[in-house]
């Protein structure tokens, strides 16, 4: 594999991960189904042994059809689940776009929001102050900065969480479908910074259905179908599969 | 298998392995993300409620009422010198408890949309929930201190009082974040948690010498039982009826010393300080601690799997 000539920046090895789905709830289920002599759990594969390597300064496309594993390997990426065999390793400060705007309490304004979700991305209080004025900036809602969030349009809901979002310290950025609401500028302003990030040569790993935004950010594609990897080469190829 | 060699060869070192959490210490190297998630626990609070934080003092106030109307004057129970202060320093306690450890519990679940999305250390909810009645806290024991103040509590106070404050809020303070990581992991899982903490809590306000005061429990154990005395020193090793007694030392006894004093006063004199009051300081705080560590223990095990439960 000649993507692997750089350093790595992530590793992805053999990593399996199964999710039980209990189908009884309660204690008067268990019995019920245990007299029907119906199963309690059934295990879903998400994935099934994926082996990747991700080099460092990269954009990847990691393309399939719902359900095949795509959301589910970010995650353990990022480390929010964690692989039940295998391992992924990944070097330097890992922020996913996975769920933009998680963190933020509808109760407080704006500003405090920006605190609060570059905090929970794992800001420190110096790097949020040095940075506030940017990323109030980017979102281009200064004159609603003061109002609870709860009164925002989700439009400028996701502007701001993106904005935050963006502007975290990183090396190596997950998004997840994330741009689909956002107006065609703000979309615009956002594949700007991308390539801004990728000119600088972060990891870039990108989950998305939309092939232009991919066409234009990733150079690498990787298919995932079933929760195995059928694909892995230049992004042509992967997005010909995918669209087939 | 080209790639697996090829990771053979990569050093660990340089890389690190996502999701793996470090307990009580992130909590520390997180602790701008906790002050936030304090401050605003507490300021959302009361968002939207006309009498905002005058509800802090609304319920202790009512809680204290019923008690002291239906114990103190249908039941007698008066007969404990300056009986509402002494229900109202035990009340205080419960009270931060309770809510410590029932606002831990249901932490996790309650900050669900951001534990399946993004990896932080969980701890924080749990500890923030406990630091948030802990502020929570500090009006009622306030309140307390002003009307302790007013009785000659001043004059009777030595540093142990204050040493006996401290440590009773840090001993129930452990215990409830101890029980809250314990029970708030499970809770993910088996929602039954909740329900069970529930129980606890009701239970918790009778366990313990707050309406009543201990030296009735001896009584009725070793006289009109006939159990053994240890009974009665396993229920002085409760934490909370550790942080109950330690209050009561620090806040009634003080404030009661005047009218216990004072000629023509013909009612009982001060409840006995329970034995071993500095040495039990010690050992409840030790039970405190280990609950603390087994509820660490159970949290750590179980949150690999808070993002698929959840």
């Amino acid at each position: 594999m000649s993507a692997t000539a750089s350093r790595p920046s992530i590793i992805i090895n053999g990593v399996r991960k199964t999710f039980t789905l209990n189908h009884a709830f309660s204690l008067k289920d268990t019995v019920v189904s245990w007299v029907r002599r119906r199963k309690l759990t059934s295990t879903f594969e998400a994935l099934k042994g994926v082996d990747l390597v991700i080099g460092e300064g990269e954009s990847v496309a990691i393309l399939g059809m719902n359900g095949s594993g795509k959301s589910t390997l970010l995650k353990l990426i990022s480390g929010v689940m964690e692989p039940d065999a295998g391992e992924v390793l990944t070097r330097g400060r890992v922020a996913g776009l996975i769920e933009v705007g998680a963190g933020f309490h509808p109760e407080l304004s704006g500003r405090e929001n920006v605190f609060l979700n570059a905090a929970i991305l794992g800001m420190k209080k110096h790097e949020i102050e040095a940075l506030y004025d940017e990323i109030v900036a980017f979102s281009e809602i200064e004159e609603f900065i003061d109002q609870e969030v709860k009164h925002y349009s989700s439009g400028m809901f996701l502007r701001l969480a993106f904005a935050v979002a963006i502007h975290v310290h990183l090396d190596v950025l997950l998004m997840d479908e994330i741009l689909s609401v956002a107006d065609v500028p703000f979309r615009e302003k956002c594949r700007r910074k991308f390539e801004e990030l990728i000119a600088q040569g972060k990891t870039l790993i990108v989950v998305s259905h939309d092939m232009e935004m991919v066409r234009e950010l990733c150079t690498r594609g990787v298919v995932i179908s079933k929760g195995e990897v059928i694909y892995d080469g230049e992004l042509e190829g992967a997005i010909a599969l995918v669209d087939a | 298998m080209t790639t697996n060699d090829q990771f053979a060869l990569v050093s660990r070192t340089e890389f690190d392995i996502p999701g793996r959490s470090h307990g009580l210490i992130d909590v520390v190297r997180w602790r701008y993300l906790l002050r936030l998630l304090v401050r605003t626990g507490v300021t959302t609070r009361y968002r939207n409620s006309v009498l905002g934080w005058a509800w802090s003092y609304v319920r202790p106030a009512a809680q204290f009422l019923v008690f002291w109307i239906v114990l103190g004057i249908f039941m007698n129970l008066d007969r404990v010198p300056n009986y509402a202060v002494y229900l109202f320093s035990g009340i205080v306690v419960i009270n931060l408890f309770s809510e410590g450890f029932k606002n831990a519990t249901t932490s996790i679940v309650g900050n669900a949309p951001l534990v399946r999305k993004v990896f932080l250390p969980r701890q924080l909810f749990a500890v923030s929930a406990v630091l948030v009645s802990f502020v929570h806290f500090l009006p009622q024991v306030a309140l307390l201190l002003f009307v302790c103040l007013l009785m000659g509590w001043a004059a009777h106070i030595s540093v142990l009082s204050i040493l006996a404050v401290l440590a009773g809020m840090a001993i129930v303070m452990v215990f409830s974040l101890g029980l809250g990581l314990f029970f708030g992991a499970v809770n993910v899982r088996f929602r039954d948690a909740e329900n069970i903490v529930e129980l606890m809590l009701l239970l918790a306000t009778w366990a313990s010498p707050v309406l009543y005061a201990w030296t009735m429990v001896e009584t009725a154990i070793v006289e009109k039982l006939g159990w053994p005395h240890w009974i009665v020193e396993l229920y002085l090793l409760n934490p909370i009826t550790q942080g109950v007694e330690l209050f009561h030392y620090a806040f009634w006894r003080p404030a009661s010393q005047e009218i216990v004093n004072s000629a023509g006063y013909a009612g009982d004199a001060l409840t006995a300080i329970p034995p071993d009051l500095a040495v039990n300081t010690l050992w409840t705080a030790l039970i405190a601690i280990g609950t603390l560590l087994i509820g660490q223990f159970v949290f750590r095990r179980l949150e690999g799997k808070f993002a698929q439960d959840l």
